[in-house]
């Protein structure tokens, strides 16, 4: 069975698993949502400063909010030993890492459809969305690509709620800059500004390409 | 001498600074039967999960039907079946999904098939479409075993496989075995049933602390032999 076939597989069953479960999307989802209300009550957002902290309010909560999934995708299957058993067949090691982080971002995506319009109508700041979701997907995809491999460190300690975020957001620090710079770019239309698009796809491609290499070293014991 | 289907040789493993496996040799021909017995912390499930290609190895060799298990692992995959005493199944998944979702990660040719067949095979046709978290211990078992079977592999690793199961799934455990030895097939279990153990094997190999200390043929053992034996060298 080719690659591919083996990824879809995999997403499926775990797609499947979270319909029916319901407990990653509603936990971040609403995890998202509370930190918008949050920082909305937070500051003192007036019409000269809310472009300026708008899009840190906003990627502040897409952060975490991934973080609470991230955290779940290997271990949940590690808890309950049905990680071990998918192991155990000789499917692709990348292709479970390809599906893991695809089932990541569509189940981050999902909560930032639902988070971007709570967001516009709380900060009421101007931007074009057609500018931002690319943005968005890039910014994603950065931080579930480093965030699934983690995932699989982190799920095989026992202080993984902890050793997950301490390991993975100094490697992101980079791409959060980068996404929270152009995300205030299209909100506040400045010129001049780096290409942050081009910066955020480089290190999508640089971290997709050696975590999909390194992940069979460490999901295998 | 024909050569051996699976073949250990000084195999050794630690947990940190505490040693399970200190150098096991062990020989199954094709066909064969073998119990491995020992007390709770002995090595063996260790020692399956190695064959299984879970655990990683510090030193020694394990060839399985001519195949390096550390170079050849994804050959060697496909060859074995392993049930553990723990079913492992995804519960949200119905217990068709479960053995669907496996055959594909096996490759099974027509898995909708082998998949019905085998829930037919365990008894499990009727429960087909219910979640695997609603199904009991034993059926969750059944099912285990029936995914361990899917890719129809050579060499079969029990690790404790009787356990939950009630006397008919007993029984299907029994006439599942005898099966896959009249088809050719190699078998490998742990068990702390010592009856049930000199019935279901043609070897019988006892550990202690990581170490073979007893090897023996079913067959050469004198009645109650094995309880015998046990007690002197385990315990």
């Amino acid at each position: 069975m080719n690659l591919l076939a083996q990824i879809w597989f995999i997403l499926w069953k775990d797609i499947r698993c979270e319909l029916r479960s319901k407990q990653m999307w509603i936990g971040m989802g609403l995890f998202a949502l509370l930190v918008l209300v949050i920082f909305n009550f937070a500051f003192d957002l007036r019409v000269d400063n809310k472009a300026a902290v708008a899009p840190g309010a906003l990627w502040v909560a897409f952060v975490f909010a991934s973080f609470l999934g991230l955290g779940r995708t290997i271990a949940a299957e590690r808890e309950k030993g049905s990680m071990d058993r998918l192991l155990l067949s000789p499917v692709n090691r990348k292709a479970i890492y390809l599906a893991k982080l695809l089932g990541n971002v569509l189940f981050i995506g999902v909560v930032e459809i639902v988070a971007l319009p709570v967001f516009a109508i709380l900060f009421n700041v101007p931007f074009s969305a057609g500018a931002l979701i690319p943005i968005v997907l890039l910014g994603t995809v950065g931080i579930a690509s480093v965030g699934t491999l983690f995932s699989a460190m982190a799920a095989a300690t026992q202080a993984r709620e902890f050793l997950l975020p301490i390991l993975v957001f100094p490697l992101i620090v980079p791409i959060l800059i980068a996404v929270v710079r152009a995300t205030s770019a299209v909100m506040l239309v400045t010129t001049n500004e780096p290409p942050w698009l081009g910066l955020i796809a480089a290190f999508d491609a640089i971290f997709l390409t050696a975590s999909t290499l390194l992940f069979e070293y460490v999901i295998e014991e | 001498m024909s050569i051996p289907y699976l073949n250990i040789r000084a195999l050794k493993k630690s947990f940190g600074v505490k040693p399970v496996l200190r150098g096991i040799d062990l020989t199954l021909y094709a066909g064969e039967r073998m119990a491995l017995l020992g007390a709770n912390g002995a090595g063996k499930t260790t020692l399956l999960r190695i064959l299984a290609g879970l655990t990683h190895v510090e030193g020694g060799s394990i060839t399985i039907d001519g195949l390096d298990l550390a170079s050849q692992t994804r050959e060697v995959r496909c060859k074995v079946g392993f049930v553990a005493h723990q079913p492992y199944l995804y519960d949200d998944l119905t217990a068709q999904e479960n053995l669907l979702f496996f055959a594909r990660m096996y490759a099974v040719k027509q898995p909708q098939e082998r998949a019905t067949f085998l829930l037919r095979y365990v008894g499990l046709s009727k429960k087909g479409r219910e979640r695997a978290s609603s199904l009991s211990r034993g059926q969750l078992q059944r099912l285990a075993i029936a995914r361990a079977l899917l890719h129809r592999p050579q060499l079969l690793l029990l690790d404790e496989p009787e356990t939950g199961l009630d006397q008919e799934g007993l029984e299907l455990l029994n006439a599942l075995l005898k099966e896959h030895q009249e088809q050719g097939g190699t078998l490998l279990f742990t068990t702390h049933d010592l009856p049930d153990a000199a019935e279901r094997s043609d070897q019988i190999v006892m550990l202690r602390n990581g170490r073979v200390v007893y090897q023996q043929a079913t067959a050469d053992l004198a009645p109650g032999g094995i309880t015998q034996a046990y007690q002197e060298v385990v315990r």
